[in-house]
C-alpha cells in the first residue's frame, strides 16, 4: 500500500530509530531497563508497520502468515525456556537474524548496481552466514550437544588462511560481476568460517563469542540497510554493531581476556584445551550435618553461587538457606563474579528470580576484601571463578581472569556434583586445601539437606 | 538515497552506539546483549521488502524463509529480554505462573 508519502515514511523510520537509541540507553541502567526494552519493541513495531503502509508489496498474505508462524514459534519458546538456558536461546535468535540478513542481501544482488552496494552485498552475505553458523555452534556448545572444550585439528591455521583467500576471491567476483554463483559460494564459505572460528573457543569464552557474533549480525543488518537504501536498517544495525563491540570488549575485560586471544587463542597450539578427567587426589568430604554446624555457628557467611546452582534449579533453596541463617543473626551476602553462570549477569537474573534482595548481591571488587573477615565461604556449583590458578599458574587457560578470593575465608565449603573440573576444564587446587570441605551431590539435594539441618540446630 | 547520506547515517550511528553503552554494570550485560540482539531483528523490514517484491516463486520461498528467521529474532528477542528484566523489577513473592503469561 502506498498510504504514506516518502516524507511521512522517513519520519516514521526516524521515530523508530530514536526509539532504538532510547532502548539501548534504557537497557544500560537497572531502573529503566524494562521500559527501555519495551521502547525498542515499540520502535520495531513502528518500523514494520511503516514498511507495510509505505511500499507496494505483493504476497502480503504469505508474508503476514509467515510472520504469524514466527511469532507463534518464538513467543512460547521465550516464555517457557528455563532461565538457565537463556544464553543459548539468545545465541539462537542471534543466528537466525544473521541468516535472515544474509538471505536478504543475496536476493537483492540482482538490484545492486553501484560498487558500494555490491560491496555491501558481499559483506552482508558473508558476515550474516558467519554469524548464523557460529551462533548454531555456540548454541550446541551451551546446550552441551557437543563438547564444551576447544576443538582443534592439525593444520587448522592453514585451512583458515585458505578460507580467507577464497573469500577474498569470491568477494571480488561478486563485486566485479554481480555473480550469483559466487555469492552463493560466499554464503557457503561464511557458514564454514563461522564453524571454524567458534569450534576452537573454549567453554568459558563462549559468552564473549555470543556478544561478538551479535555485533557482527548488527553490522550485517546495517550493510543490508545500505543495499536496500533503508535508513532504519542502517541505523538499527549500526547501533547494535557499535554497542555490541563495546559490550564485547567490556565482557572480555571482566573476564580478564582479550578478544583476539579468545578467538585465536586455541590456534596457537591448543593451550586452552583443559581436561575433563576427574582427579583421584584425596579431598576432605563431609556430611550435610557437619556443614550445617559450620554455617550455623558462623558470624559471617559469603555465598558464592555458580552455574551448578543454576543447573540444579537451586536458586530458591539457597534463598531459603540464606533466610534461615539470617534468622539466626548470621550476616549473609552473595559474592557475584561478573561471569558467574554462563553469561555476564546471568546469575543476577537467576537469583532475582528467587527474590533474593538486590542489595545482598555484592560485586566482585567490593566482596573480595570481605572474605578475610568471613567465617565460611559457601561455594555452590562454582569452580573456575574461584580457581586460584587464575592468579598463580601463568600457563593456565584462565590465567589473568579476576577471581573471587574465597581462599581468604576461615573455612571454604564446596557443594559439588563430582570432582569433574569446571566448564573451562581445569583442576582447582583449592579443593585440596586444609580448610576446604566438600559435599558431593546435586546442589539442590545438598542444599535441602543442609537447610534442614540448619533449621534443627 | 545517495551513498554519502547513507555513509553519514552510518558514521553518526557508530558514535551514538559507542556513547550509549559505555560503562554498563556487568549485572546488565546479559539483558543488554539480549536487547541489542532483538533490535537487529529489524532486518524483518528488509525481509518483508524482498518478499513483497519477489518475481518468482523460488525467490518468494527463500525470502519468506528470511521473514521467518527475522520474525523469530525480533519477537523472540524482545520477549526473552522482557522476561529477564521482569525478574529484576519483581520484589514480590515468586509465583510459578510464568507460563500463564504467555500469549
Amino acid at each position: 500500500m502506498n498510504l504514506l508519502s516518502p516524507t511521512v515514511t522517513a519520519l516514521a523510520y526516524l521515530v523508530a530509530a530514536v526509539l532504538f537509541i532510547l532502548a539501548l540507553k534504557g537497557l544500560s541502567s537497572p531502573k529503566s531497563a524494562r521500559r527501555g526494552n519495551l521502547l525498542g519493541a515499540l520502535g520495531a513495531l513502528i518500523g514494520v508497520t511503516t514498511v507495510f503502509l509505505s511500499t507496494e508489496l505483493d504476497n502480503i498474505g504469505w508474508i503476514l502468515g509467515v510472520i504469524a508462524v514466527g511469532a507463534v514459534l518464538s513467543v512460547p519458546a521465550s516464555r517457557m525456556v528455563q532461565m538457565t538456558q537463556m544464553p543459548q536461546l539468545v545465541a539462537l535468535f542471534n543466528g537466525v537474524g544473521g541468516g535472515a540478513a544474509a538471505v536478504v542481501a543475496l536476493l537483492e544482488l540482482q538490484h545492486a548496481d553501484t560498487l558500494g552496494f555490491l560491496v555491501a552485498v558481499a559483506f552482508t552475505v558473508f558476515v550474516g552466514s558467519v554469524s548464523f553458523s557460529g551462533s548454531i555452534i555456540t548454541f550446541m556448545k551451551l546446550q552441551e550437544l557437543m563438547t564444551t572444550r576447544p576443538v582443534t585439528f592439525p593444520g587448522q591455521q592453514f585451512v583458515m588462511i585458505a578460507l580467507v583467500l577464497v573469500v577474498g576471491l569470491g568477494s571480488y567476483f561478486v563485486i566485479a560481476d554481480a555473480s550469483y554463483t559466487w555469492a552463493i559460494a560466499l554464503m557457503a564459505l561464511g557458514l564454514l568460517g563461522g564453524v571454524l572460528v567458534v569450534l576452537p573457543v573454549g567453554g568459558a569464552d563462549v559468552p564473549i563469542v555470543i556478544s561478538l557474533l551479535n555485533a557482527l549480525t548488527g553490522l550485517a543488518v546495517a550493510a543490508s540497510g545500505l543495499v536496500l537504501g533503508n535508513t532504519l536498517l542502517l541505523v538499527g544495525g549500526t547501533l547494535v554493531g557499535a554497542s555490541g563491540t563495546i559490550l564485547t570488549r567490556e565482557m572480555a575485560q571482566a573476564m580478564g581476556r582479550s578478544v583476539t586471544n579468545t578467538i585465536f587463542g586455541a590456534f596457537k597450539g591448543g593451550s586452552t584445551a583443559g581436561s575433563t578427567e576427574a582427579s583421584d587426589r584425596p579431598v576432605r568430604s563431609s556430611s550435610a550435618e557437619d556443614i550445617a554446624i559450620l554455617l550455623g555457628y558462623a558470624n559471617r557467611v559469603i555465598i558464592v553461587p555458580g552455574y551448578g546452582l543454576a543447573v540444579a534449579q537451586a536458586q530458591h533453596t539457597i534463598s531459603e538457606l540464606q533466610q534461615a541463617l539470617e534468622a539466626k543473626g548470621i550476616e549473609v551476602v552473595y559474592a557475584m563474579h561478573p561471569v558467574a553462570g554462563r553469561m555476564p549477569g546471568h546469575m543476577n537474573v537467576l537469583l532475582a528470580e528467587a527474590s533474593v534482595p538486590y542489595e545482598l548481591l555484592v560485586e566482585m571488587d567490593q566482596v573480595n576484601p570481605q572474605f578475610k573477615n568471613a567465617d565460611v565461604a559457601l561455594v555452590v556449583g562454582a569452580n573456575d571463578v574461584v580457581n586460584p590458578a587464575a592468579k598463580t599458574t601463568p600457563g593456565s587457560p584462565i590465567y589473568g581472569m579476576p577471581i573471587l578470593d574465597v581462599a581468604e575465608a576461615q573455612q571454604v565449603v564446596f557443594l559439588k556434583r563430582s570432582m569433574r573440573p569446571g566448564f573451562a576444564g581445569i583442576e582447582n587446587e583449592l579443593l585440596f586445601e586444609q580448610n576446604t570441605t566438600l559435599l558431593f551431590g546435586d546442589a539442590k539435594d545438598s542444599l535441602t539437606k543442609v537447610l534442614g539441618s540448619v533449621k534443627s540446630l | 538515497m545517495d551513498g554519502i547520506t547513507l555513509l553519514t547515517f552510518f558514521v553518526l550511528s557508530v558514535f551514538v552506539g559507542f556513547e550509549v553503552i559505555s560503562k554498563v554494570s556487568s549485572t546488565l550485560h546479559t539483558p543488554l546483549m539480549s536487547g541489542a540482539n532483538a533490535i537487529h531483528g529489524i532486518i524483518l523490514v528488509g525481509a518483508i521488502l524482498v518478499a513483497g517484491q519477489a518475481e518468482s516463486v523460488f525467490i518468494l520461498i527463500v525470502a519468506l524463509l528470511a521473514v521467518l528467521m527475522a520474525t523469530v529474532n525480533l519477537v523472540g528477542g524482545f520477549v526473552v529480554t522482557d522476561r529477564m528484566l521482569e525478574m529484576f523489577s519483581g520484589k514480590k513473592k515468586p509465583t510459578p505462573t510464568t507460563e500463564g503469561a504467555a500469549k
